[in-house]
């Protein structure tokens, strides 16, 4: 079992640093139609980091003293995490409902999850004003117990410590490093119980951050409800988002997948596409019961009424039924065409409840600034790159070594 | 407020010393030290719209003069370098001015909202914020339902500005600058128990003088500050729709849900994990 403990420990750890750094090199093409976008957005996206933390927030982002919170929290940190929800849903049914045939994609959703985390909570740290003071309710300069962020603080802390542990067998195949490979698998059922509880309460959590703004948001997106909404909805988009991650990764490292996994892979959607359907329909369901119980018809008949319509019918009902439709069908390509639906619905809903509806009947608006979309994009492309790198390096969405197929 | 937390252990020690000691301990008087907010109280039927509020509370925390003025339907709106204002409305009954600022709720919502209690209500009242703590998140300012706190989005070294009561003039045992300035009474310093005691004196004995309300006695769960018009209070820029119960209870349902959940959770989890395993022994069902 332990063939490298005959090499001389010096020898093990120079060839261990010669293999890290070879796999920092960069692998594939240079000029691919992906890389050509991302540097500039990338580096324009850098610059403007510059700029804000030289002058301060508002001078590249559009935020107001009414409305204080933008595009960086509604679609970075809201939206980002609702997406990155597929982590814990994938590993309660694998883990914890023991559906086998969903394994091959878990390493990979679990991955995405975690990437969305530290980059979305790492987009976090661009828009508090003074982020030196970060670790101050970790390190108890202040509990502030009271506040639901303190929660979501916490949570989003924890939550990429278990998403980690769930993930890190797949790098101790990458380093050979056997016993920590036997060791953290060992971990990773604790972990998964742990990251579920996380999410249910951070999921819900970061739409009870906007219970306090009672007033300020639109009497259709507000309701006592919100952390229900929120947490019943981070399961189909992060489902979605699992839906739509596979169909590119199948693609684009197509290379990488075992024929049994391709063929798989039809199956897995389809089963997550009935998963999606019954998600989606629990939120409907109770969205028209928030929206009967608060006694709201009046608002129907205004230009937020017809927009609320809009992101009910158009968005949640119509996926619901593509994905009824698709699965019943076994239509693959409805299948994706329903999770962009569902992923774009979720954008409208979470832009919705914290930017569009938040002090909607202001005299002035607030529209994001090119720059708060260009350091958006830059995030994402960063994501996406870190992404592609581990994918090619670590085994995420090809097989485990030999040597580690029985450990778990 | 009468009876707080402190002086309720005060209260208890004493209670048991005299159990211990019997007469030897002098049963000192239990509200000997009980603190109660300071409030303010404005009286918008004697404001004259002067501003020696808004200069004394420039110079009091050394931020730039006013350089307006109020005046008919213009909202002028406190901002990062301005912690009060006085506006002018044109009313029912002609020109009334208000002087608006942080309401020093009783229970504030930005306290409940801050993570690091950066936001904190001080036992006399105040609602304070404090620079050491503060990350600069931006989330009392959503949650604050008079849209007080505001933002320094122009400096790499943000602060959160606001009314903070003169506090630290009040530890001084002065008065709050703006109170010590008017020239025309409209401001009064005092417990908030005694102020609002003092409104509806006033409101009772000129009940054609004033408008029947006394706004803060309950709005938001009650403020320290506190104010009174010849008016009703949605002709002079108030939100009277604003909720009575505190702001902080609306997060108090999902909160307390917190710990069932981390509870329950891993147990439920645990057992359904343990229901559908697949008990029969270990095939080779990795391949």
């Amino acid at each position: 079992m332990n063939n490298t403990i005959s090499v001389p420990l010096s020898e093990e750890k120079k060839s261990r640093w010669k293999f890290f750094l070879g796999e920092l090199k960069p692998k594939g093409k240079m000029f691919t139609w992906f890389n050509v976008i991302s540097i500039p957005i990338m580096l324009l996206g850098l610059g403007l980091i510059v700029i804000r933390f030289w002058k301060g927030i508002g001078s590249i982002t559009n935020l107001t003293q009414e409305v204080p919170w933008g595009l960086w929290i509604g679609f970075d940190v809201v939206t980002g995490v609702a997406f990155a929800g597929g982590a814990y849903v994938v590993t309660f049914m694998v883990y914890i409902l023991n559906m086998k045939s969903y394994r091959s994609i878990v390493r990979v959703t679990v991955l995405n999850g975690f990437l969305a985390y530290v980059f979305y909570a790492g987009a976090l740290l661009l828009d508090l004003g003074r982020p030196w003071n970060v670790i101050n309710p970790i390190i108890g300069n202040g509990f502030g117990t009271s506040s639901v962020l303190f929660l979501v603080a916490w949570h989003f802390l924890l939550y990429m410590l278990a998403e980690l542990i769930e993930f890190s067998p797949a790098i101790a195949e990458w380093l050979g490093a056997k016993r920590a490979c036997k060791i953290l698998s060992g971990m990773t059922l604790a972990a998964v119980i742990f990251g579920i509880t996380l999410s249910t309460l951070h999921q819900s959590g970061l739409g009870a951050l906007y219970l306090m703004a009672k007033e300020k948001i639109h009497t259709l997106w507000y309701s006592e409800f919100i952390p229900i909404l929120f947490f019943v909805s981070s399961i189909f988009a992060g489902l979605s988002m699992v839906i739509f991650e596979g169909s590119i990764t199948h693609k684009v490292f197509s290379d990488q997948i075992s024929e049994k996994n391709h063929e798989q892979h039809h199956k897995i959607l389809r089963g997550l596409s009935k998963v999606c359907t019954g998600a989606l329909f629990a939120y409907f369901f109770l969205q028209v019961l928030v929206f009967v119980h608060s006694k709201n018809w009046d608002y129907l008949s205004t230009p937020m009424g017809y927009w609320y319509l809009t992101e009910m019918l158009g968005f949640v009902l119509l996926p619901m039924l593509l994905f009824y439709y698709s699965y019943r069908n076994n239509n693959i390509t409805l299948i994706k065409v329903a999770s962009v639906i569902t992923m774009l619905g979720v954008i409208v809903n979470r832009l919705n409840v914290t930017v569009i509806g938040f002090r909607w009947d202001a005299a002035v608006h607030y529209v994001p600034s090119w720059m708060e979309i260009v350091v958006t994009m830059a995030v994402i492309f960063t994501e996406i790159w870190i992404f592609r790198w581990v994918i090619n390096r670590l085994p995420v969405l090809r097989e485990s070594p030999s040597w580690a197929k029985n450990m778990h | 407020m009468s009876i707080n937390r402190r002086s309720f252990f005060k209260a208890l020690g004493v209670t048991g010393a005299t159990f211990v000691f019997g007469k030897e301990a002098p049963a000192r008087p239990a509200n000997e030290e009980v603190t109660e907010f300071k409030a303010i109280l404005y009286d918008s039927t004697k404001c004259i719209g002067c501003q020696t509020c808004e200069f004394s509370c420039a110079e009091a925390h050394n931020l730039p003069e006013p350089e307006d003025f109020p005046e008919m339907g213009v909202v002028r709106k406190t901002d990062e370098n301005r912690r009060t204002v006085v506006n002018s409305y044109d009313t029912s009954i002609g020109e009334v001015y208000v002087k608006r600022q942080c309401m020093h709720c009783n229970d504030p919502a930005c306290g409940a909202a801050c993570l690091t209690q950066a936001m904190h209500k001080t036992k006399e009242g105040p609602v304070i914020w404090r620079e050491d703590k503060c990350m600069g998140c931006r989330y009392c300012m959503v949650s604050c339902p008079f849209d007080v706190p505001k933002f320094e989005y122009d400096s790499p070294n943000p602060k959160i500005t606001k009314c903070n009561m003169c506090f630290e003039r009040q530890e001084e045992g002065k008065l709050p600058a703006c109170v010590e300035n008017c020239p025309g009474e409209a401001l009064l310093f005092g417990t908030r128990r005694e102020l609002i005691a003092e409104a509806r004196r006033r409101i009772s004995e000129n009940p054609d003088v004033y408008y029947d309300h006394i706004y803060g006695e309950t709005e938001a769960g009650g403020t320290s500050f506190l104010y009174l018009s010849p008016v009703p209070f949605e002709e002079i820029g108030f939100n009277t729709g604003i909720q009575k119960a505190s702001y902080p209870s609306l997060t108090k349902g999902f909160l307390y849900s917190v710990p069932a959940v981390f509870v329950l959770w891993p147990m439920m989890l645990l057992g359904i994990q343990d229901a559908t395993k697949d008990k029969q022994p270990k095939t080779e069902d990795h391949e």
